[in-house]
């Protein structure tokens, strides 16, 4: 499919930086749009962070956040929007295991995968 | 202060801290959690959760203005995510145990350490021909485009710059932070790694860093969408405005003024610490 003299660190690079711009982007316009929503509603609310009450258990895990989302809840629309954004350095680390492969590099290939690895534990775990 | 007004002045004090980030090269995560903690009151855990979800957005949204140059090192990167992802994790675990008081102590200590490191000018190590056994092994040693054509550097000490990756992890974990300032102790003066090539492939290791930790907070509960909205869009915002004008700025005199913000807002993260206010 590749030659590997077409296929360097730094093509790979400007791909998945190109990737990970676009993520950036499509996450920030689901929280612009998701914070609208919110405000719309809830804009004359008080503000208060100063006492740690910590989330409800639905926007906690992606299953509750898409759920909340989909219903067009501001507060869930920001939260699918984050939860892409954190997506997005995830998404890298996989490119980049399969970028290694290419190159028929398999120390890096472990190394990635072992990252990857790690970030699906933190992420997935919010699926608990 | 109603939610509009709360995330109008919360959304421009990220703008600054951002924009002021960028141009100084010092990173806005790090006056981000001081300023929603000491001036908004917000909640230490609420505000870290915040900064590690912007720490995320400008990393992935700067990393194809760090490409053009050809500057970073994909594997010396991947290689020290190994540390600074497990530390992350470690450092997320870890925030749920410890009191919010010591969380902010460390963060002063941290603060102190940053703007210690931006009063002086960055220095590239003395070019030495003798790399880590380990760094050639792992294929980490490469070069960079100057004006004399391609200089290559070797990588040093691999196994005491990946325990410090660790420790940087480890606090971004704990504190919602980039950690700069471990990074150039760890890849500058451990490594022996040119300052360019250090800085730019940072901007990689710190997304995929914060991600690690930022999935442990979102489970948590510890990631409120009505405060990280305006942190993530003023910082991404505020950072994106800060590169375009780097260009144009003498930025030594603004690395002073912003050092010294951030020895003040150290002192005062100290203070609150002790006193019980955090």
């Amino acid at each position: 499919m590749f030659r590997t003299s077409d296929w360097t660190d730094q093509k790979v690079e400007v791909i998945i930086a190109n990737l990970l711009r676009a993520g950036v982007m499509f996450a920030a316009v689901l929280v612009i749009i998701g914070g609208l929503i919110f405000l719309v509603r809830h804009g004359l609310s008080p503000a208060s962070y100063h006492v740690f009450a910590g989330e409800p258990f639905e926007l906690r895990n992606w299953k509750g956040i898409v759920r909340a989302a989909l219903t067009l809840r501001g507060q869930g629309v920001i939260q699918l929007g984050l939860l892409c954004l954190i997506a997005t350095p995830v998404a890298r680390v996989a490119f980049s295991v399969f970028a290694f492969a290419i190159e028929r590099d398999w120390l890096y290939v472990g190394i990635a995968a072992f990252v990857l690895g790690v970030l699906l534990y933190s992420l997935l775990g919010s699926a608990v | 202060m109603n939610n509009l007004e709360f995330t109008v002045l919360v959304g421009l004090g990220s703008f600054m801290a951002g924009f002021l980030g960028a141009l100084t090269g010092l990173g806005g995560g790090v006056v981000l959690v001081p300023l929603l903690t000491l001036i908004f009151k917000v909640d230490i855990r609420y505000a870290v959760g915040a900064s590690l979800v912007s720490v995320i957005a400008t990393s992935s949204g700067a990393a194809v203005a760090y490409l053009k140059d050809g500057f970073s090192n994909i594997r010396i990167g991947m290689f020290l995510e190994i540390a600074t992802t497990v530390g992350a994790l470690f450092g997320a675990f870890l925030a749920a145990k410890v009191s919010t008081s010591a969380i902010g102590a460390i963060f002063g200590l941290v603060l102190l350490y940053s703007g210690y490191l931006s009063s002086r000018t960055p220095v590239d190590p003395p070019p030495d021909q003798k790399p880590d056994p380990l760094a050639t092994k792992l294929g980490m040693n490469g070069e960079y485009p100057s004006l004399a054509g391609p200089k290559s550097y070797n990588v040093h000490r691999v196994p005491l710059g990946f325990g410090l990756m660790f420790g940087a992890g480890g606090l971004s974990g704990l504190l919602g932070i980039g950690s700069g300032a471990v990074k150039v102790l760890a890849m500058d003066h451990a490594m022996g790694i040119p300052f360019k090539v250090s800085t730019t492939t940072s901007n990689f290791m710190i997304g995929v860093t914060a991600a690690a930790s930022a999935g442990v907070y979102l489970s948590r509960g510890y990631v409120d969408p009505g405060l990280a909205m305006p942190v993530m869009l003023g910082v991404l915002a505020g950072s994106l405005a800060g590169a375009r004008v780097l260009a144009r700025t003498k930025t030594r005199q603004l690395r002073w003024i912003f050092g010294a913000v951030i020895v003040a807002l150290g002192i005062e993260m100290l203070y609150g610490a002790f006193t019980g206010k955090l």
